[in-house]
């Protein structure tokens, strides 16, 4: 396969310093490396704007510092979290004295059953029929990494459209499997709402087998999800015009708090018989942010399609890391696996989700106080871990500089990152902001 | 049965429009006439091989085609050293689950590279040796390649014949061009010296030649010190670019700096390199994915800027690394009683693999098995080419349920001391009646 589509955050490749032709064989002196490194034309590479964020605020020595930037949930006290239900479960895979084999390429097997059954629900036809193909890969990332790696080669010349605005990475990756990828409208910057007409609008223009990458649930980076009515009316476009979708379901359970409700896109799309892919990430419902684990499914109309796209999936994921990391896998499979802990972790969820919400309307409440004629809904209406608050960059800039609020600069806050006695000084922070920037 | 759209969430829904009600057997949309029809994908071998033996009823069945170490029992092993650092890295309360950096945690990173290159290395002192974390072996591997296809301009691949067969695929997914160079002399079931020389000397300038650093998968055979250097003359003559892979040090000897040595001269007579380390088998970790890609440059400029591109490369395939694995690497290698048990534990593995190859020797000769054995001594490591042809391996299989790869390869790992006897007579009789 010929290098397309270079990743936004590699640099252009340089001209390398010429390799100099060698006449008669020469030996080397041991001590003396060559004149100049055949690697000297490798620039250095942008730095990733979300890590840069995260590395200003350590370096910040102001004590009303507060970290927004990346979406991973923190507590009250603004400490990371791992949740109870993850220690228990690390305790019995320890003392179960569990080996460390190699999984089967596709995974886990108890833990593709219990992924793709969190998702579509235990009692799914499209599941005991055969028709899901799950492979577990790397977290959110490296599961839309494998799909799109599919999708080049199995559909060549379909185009990925993605939400403007959308996650900063989904477009990376599609440039780097080679898949061109088109923005179809989805935020409106007026209402800070969804932008329904330019989206149906635009995934009617698209060309027939185009995919459509959509967000399970709780939107990244805007909050604004599709109202129920307003999926099924995507459903219906999605199928008129044959669209492939492929959601990205990195938040289920940060959207209302439950984890079946928050899968109600994927769930209603397989009972409309639609064929989707769906990228899967437990990194912030289980915490599991450091252990990679997640998976890419395809949900299709044929057992047998099902097995032979595994098989594919598999060959793909073989050349990348031959077979998952099973740590996380494992961890996954005690909590979902067991009735007792599946509860516990349903508990720990909403109570992540609800401090989430609880600091929304706090922070709302702040600002309505300092400046009641705005309108500051779009706080409590905004759905999961962020907010969109429609900053732009300089006001942004003021947030960090002035303030020591750290975001990102397309105006993203990350409340997970936030606590109670800080929404005060965060409302104070924003109305500055947006009041003289 | 497949039906229709069934049941009815609790919320109204609209009326379907348009799509067909899924039938059983129905025609996939994805896997339609539009797009390259997508069919099963090639079994993989080596798996084929372990699910056969699964299958096989023969209470003598033996399986040689396993590439993880097994006790003498035949069981998995998890080292105690790796137990008793999940242990510690459970009970430590500033653990936590954060994600972390895309390269891996600098003591990481720094533990690796000492391991492999030795604690007075010169290219570590200097501050040319760009390291993350990576997947192991194969993610090591495809990283690399996928930095060299962007930024190097040679884009072929010279791998040894045989070699592991995911070489190969890891290279061409990247986009580089493979070639072989002869490394197996059927003949003496050794290393073809003079064909590797000559081939890496035909190679084009400048090319990308895979070296396994030792115990040689699938083969077992490796060349002697004195040919080390002369690969590494031939390598600095025609200005190939190493890239090694590491997956057996200390795995192959039992010990750490011997089964590191070739790394070593390489980055001692300071050429740029690449390497690929794994710690599945030396630590046993093969399930959490655990390994480094180090990227030697002549120059500690260049290599800063080396290190921002391979954190950008991994970055975009999976955004950073699992840690699990990386915590027990670390912990074991950055405290010396963990250290020293490691070692002692590493070379008790080795040994047993050594003396599995001595007791099948000496079952061969007492069986009176036709032909010249020595090379099950000669060779090192885990796998050993026993040069047995397709219809003795077939023998094997069929008659005395000895699962082994088709190529000739056996596991020592799958051996044990009880076993030697009946696997010397199934090889006589192959390689008699065959």
């Amino acid at each position: 396969m010929a290098s397309v589509g270079v990743a936004a955050t590699l640099a252009e490749p340089q001209r390398a310093a010429p390799v100099r032709a060698v006449g008669a064989a020469r030996r080397l002196a041991a001590a003396r490396p060559p004149a100049a490194s055949r690697l000297d034309g490798v620039e250095m590479a942008p730095p990733d704007p979300i890590l840069g964020v995260s590395e200003a605020f350590k370096r910040d020595t102001s004590a009303d510092k507060l970290n927004l930037g990346v979406g991973a949930y923190r507590t009250e006290e603004l400490q990371p979290y791992v949740l109870k239900v993850v220690r228990k479960a690390e305790e019995r895979m320890l003392a179960a004295n569990e080996n460390k084999e190699y999984l089967p390429i596709e995974g886990l097997a108890s833990f593709r059953k219990a992924t793709v059954e969190l998702l579509l629900g235990a009692d799914s036809p499209t599941i005991k029929e055969g028709r899901v193909a799950c492979l577990q890969s790397l977290s959110g990332t490296g599961s839309l990494r494998i799909g799109a790696a599919f999708i080049a080669k199995f559909m060549p010349g379909a185009v990925a459209f993605i939400s403007r605005p959308t996650w900063g990475n989904h477009k990376n990756i599609f440039a780097d499997t080679g898949v061109e990828w088109r923005e179809y409208s989805y935020f409106d910057p007026e209402t800070i709402g969804l932008d329904f007409e330019g989206m149906i609008a635009d995934l009617e223009a698209a060309p027939e087998g185009s995919v459509v990458v959509l967000h399970g649930c709780a939107h990244n980076p805007t909050g604004v999800d599709p109202t129920k009515e307003q999926w099924a009316k995507i459903a219906d476009v999605i199928i008129a015009k044959n669209l492939v979708p492929f959601f990205d379901v990195a938040y289920q359970g940060f959207a209302t708090g439950s984890l079946e409700e928050d899968a109600f896109a994927p769930r209603y799309f397989a009972e409309r018989s639609i064929e989707f892919a769906v990228a899967q990430s437990y990194s912030k419902n289980l915490g599991l942010y450091a252990e990679r684990v997640g998976a890419i499914s395809w949900v299709l109309n044929d057992a047998g399609a099902a097995d032979r796209v595994l098989s594919q999936m598999k060959r793909i994921a073989r050349a990348v890391y031959s077979n998952p990391p099973v740590h996380g896998a494992r961890i996954v499979s005690e909590v979902v696996g067991n009735e007792e802990m599946f509860e516990e972790w349903k508990g720990e969820m909403d109570m992540m989700a609800g401090r989430i919400k609880a600091v929304r309307q706090e922070l709302y409440d702040a600002l309505v106080k300092l400046e009641p004629n705005k309108d500051w809904s779009f706080v409590t209406k905004q759905i999961g871990m962020f907010s969109f608050t429609g900053m732009s960059p300089a006001q942004c800039d003021n947030m960090t500089n002035k303030h020591h609020i750290y975001m990102t600069r397309d105006g993203r806050l990350s409340l997970a990152g936030l606590s109670s006695s800080k929404c005060q000084y965060l409302a104070e922070a924003m109305i500055d902001s947006i009041d003289n920037h | 049965m497949a039906q229709g759209p069934a049941g009815t969430p609790s919320t109204a829904r609209p009326r379907q429009t348009g799509r067909k009600p899924v039938a059983s057997g129905a025609h996939s949309a994805i896997d339609s006439a539009r797009s390259p029809q997508v069919i099963i994908a090639p079994a993989d071998a080596i798996l084929g091989v372990t699910e056969a033996f699964k299958a096989c009823t023969n209470p003598n069945k033996l399986n040689l085609g396993v590439g993880a170490y097994r006790t003498e029992e035949g069981r998995p092993l998890v080292l105690g050293v790796v137990r008793e650092a999940e242990r510690r890295v459970l009970a430590d309360p500033r653990q936590d689950k954060e994600y972390i950096g895309t390269g891996g945690t600098p003591d990481f990173c720094r533990l690796s590279t000492t391991l492999a290159f030795g604690e007075g290395s010169r290219p570590l002192q200097e501050g040319r040796c760009a390291t993350i974390q990576g997947l192991s072996g194969t993610g090591s591997l495809r990283v690399g390649g996928k930095f060299l296809a962007h930024f190097y301009p040679v884009k072929l691949v010279l791998i040894p014949s045989p070699s592991w067969a995911n070489h190969k695929n890891i290279f061409e997914r990247c986009g580089l061009a493979t070639q072989t160079y002869r490394y197996y002399k059927p003949e003496t079931r050794g290393l073809d010296y003079e064909g590797l020389i000559a081939d890496l000397k035909d190679a084009p300038e400048g090319a990308v030649v895979i070296l396994h650093a030792c115990a040689h998968n699938p083969t077992g055979v490796d060349p002697t010190p004195e040919q080390w250097q002369g690969v590494l003359e031939v390598v600095q003559q025609r200005r190939l670019l190493p890239f090694f892979d590491s997956a057996y040090q200390g795995f192959a000897s039992g010990d750490l700096d011997r089964d590191g040595a070739a790394i070593r001269l390489f980055a001692d007579a300071g050429l740029e390199l690449l390497l690929a380390q794994s710690y599945a088998k030396n630590m046993g970790l093969y399930g959490e994915r655990v390994g480094a890609l180090s990227v030697i440059s002549s120059d500690a400029a260049v290599s800063k800027r080396v290190d921002s591109q391979l954190k950008a490369t991994a970055f975009g395939m999976y955004l950073n690394p699992p840690k699990h694995g990386a915590l027990l690497v670390t912990a074991i290698l950055s405290d010396p009683e963990l250290y020293a048990q490691w070692k002692v534990e590493l070379k008790g593995m080795a040994d047993r693999i050594l003396s599995m190859r001595q007791q099948l020797f000496d079952a061969l000769q007492e069986v009176g098995a036709p032909g010249d054995w020595s090379h099950i001594l000669k060779q090192i490591g885990m796998f050993s080419y026993t040069g047995l042809t397709k219809a003795q391996v077939e023998n094997m299989t069929n008659k005395w349920s000895v699962f082994m790869t088709m190529d000739g390869r056996i596991s020592m790992a799958g051996l044990s001391g009880t076993k030697c006897k009946y696997l010397a007579e199934a090889i006589k009789d192959s390689v008699e009646n065959c």
